[in-house]
């Protein structure tokens, strides 16, 4: 079997006197997915970060593509994040910037494509996320929240990503577009990028996407297995977030 | 006042370790100089309004002041020489860094804030990219190219401004103020002013990066970050000021 693609064994995060995260372990293998659920302030997008490197943990170990990255330097972790795509939950995009240069981004920075490549996979990266070429000249501020997200997951395949991380991908969406990122979540898998993580509270999305899910209660996984064998299981903890999400 | 003291050992502490990280990452890609250039641009064009206007008032201001008073004492005649010094070894740079670093600052705050609260600079750092080369480093180059040029500038209209008033007001030849003042004040004088822009334009910079980078608190936050940015700023280069000051005494005079 290769080595997890992510193998995080007894993390721990806190700010300030706040304990989020207190001894989470877990792996992701490569070709899965798996779903990081968990009610509002649980420590989901934390868990995200430090799998990303933005911040690091206060103990434990964690290892991304083989390396051990809790005391990586800034510099160190630049080459593994290249390996990764981020889709934050506000997609993030630069502002200032039109979309064709918000997705253009990571080629003009670590490739020396010439303009009409840069252009093409642009164009492709776009229409990966059901996106056409209307939307290049546009302003992230004259986007709605499903494009925007979009773009954000584009710019994100940009980097070639061997693993996906999303943050809450159907996050503020309404039903139509949340169907939409879903099943787009479920198209990459089956091509472009077929690892990843996903936090989100979105129950029916775990149950799309997920191939395993886990249940942050408390600062710990309350609960970690196959998606049926977790939401359709009777631990107490579980079913009680459960509830409280359907609400 | 523990909890004040211990913010601003960490601000002082950040600001160190900011300045540690860009002269680590001063090596920049080629594709990274168009973006000193737009700084140059941002920083420099954008600025010489107010650093010309604050300049020539200030000259003259100055100059008639010293002319009106020396006069008491039989002493107008040196009125050219001590509004020069004056100009060029303090109040040229210093008023300088101060308005250009205030506006110049504030408005990096507010970017890299803005930039920081809505996620951007995470997305930054995800794509791999080093922001402080990306956003630090060039604004920096550029400090150091923008203050001195504009402080030459100011240094060169503020002492014109004093001449222009002492022949208006005081009727002074012009020619006789001229050479006073060029018999008395030699280039390291002048120098000594540039050196000081040049530094002011290093510390003004690092605050603007440093308090944007470390925005935290949304839009609120944001404004604060930017209200800061411009106390930190004029503080930053008055008391820079004395130490460059006892410095450069020590060294070249």
């Amino acid at each position: 079997m290769s080595e997890p693609v992510v193998e995080a064994v007894d993390l721990g995060k806190r700010f300030d006197s706040t304990e989020v995260l207190r001894g989470v372990s877990f792996t992701v293998s490569k070709g899965e997915t798996l779903v990081v659920m968990g009610g509002s302030g649980a420590g989901k997008t934390v868990l995200l970060r430090l799998v990303a490197g933005l911040i690091r943990p206060d103990g434990g170990r964690l290892r991304v593509f083989g390396r051990n990255i809790e005391h990586l330097s800034e510099e160190e972790l630049l080459p593994l994040r290249r390996r990764m795509g981020y889709v934050f939950q506000g997609a993030a995009l630069f502002d200032s910037l039109s979309v064709r240069e918000n997705v253009a981004y990571p080629l003009r920075e670590h490739t020396n494509l010439g303009e009409a490549e840069i252009t093409e996979r642009v164009v492709r990266n776009l229409s990966l996320v059901g996106l056409s070429s209307e939307v290049l000249p546009l302003l992230p501020s004259e986007l709605s929240g499903g494009m925007r997200k979009r773009v954000g997951i584009a710019r994100a395949l940009s980097v070639e990503p061997e693993m996906l991380l999303f943050d809450e991908p159907t996050g503020g969406l309404d039903p139509t577009n949340s169907k939409l990122v879903a099943e787009l979540i479920l198209q990459l898998r089956g091509g472009v990028c077929d690892t990843a993580i996903v936090v989100t509270h979105d129950v029916e999305l775990a149950k799309t996407v997920g191939d395993r899910v886990a249940v942050l209660i408390d600062g710990r996984f309350g609960a970690l297995g196959p998606v049926d064998a977790v939401l359709g299981g009777n631990d107490p903890a579980v079913q009680a977030f459960l509830a409280g999400a359907a609400r | 006042m523990e909890a004040y003291l211990r913010r601003t050992a960490v601000w002082y502490g950040g600001v160190g370790l900011l300045t540690g990280q860009v002269f680590r990452s001063l090596a920049l890609p080629p594709k990274y100089f168009r973006l000193v250039v737009q700084e140059i641009e941002v920083m420099g064009v954008q600025s010489l309004g107010v650093a010309l206007t604050a300049a020539i008032f200030t000259g003259m201001v100055f100059t008639i002041q010293s002319a009106v008073n020396m006069a008491r004492f039989g002493a107008e005649s040196y009125v050219g020489p001590l509004a020069a010094l004056a100009i060029l070894r303090e109040l040229g740079p210093v008023l300088t860094a101060i308005l250009v670093g205030g506006k110049v600052a504030s408005g990096i705050t507010a970017e890299l804030g803005s930039m920081k609260v809505t996620e951007q600079i995470d997305a930054l750092r995800t794509l791999g990219v080093n922001y402080i080369k990306r956003l630090v480093v060039p604004r920096v180059l550029a400090a150091l190219v923008v203050f001195p040029l504009l402080t030459v500038l100011a240094d060169a209209v503020g002492v014109l401004g004093g001449m222009a008033i002492m022949f208006v007001e005081r009727g002074a030849d012009v020619y006789a103020y001229w050479n006073v003042t060029t018999y008395w004040v030699v280039p390291k004088d002048f120098l000594t002013g540039i050196g000081k822009s040049v530094f002011f334009g290093v510390i003004v910079t690092l605050i603007g990066c440093y308090n944007g980078l470390n925005t935290q608190g949304g839009t609120e936050g944001l404004g604060r970050a930017t209200t800061a940015t411009v106390v930190h700023v004029t503080m930053g280069v008055i008391v820079s000021d004395f130490f460059l000051t006892k410095l450069f005494l020590t060294l070249f005079y």
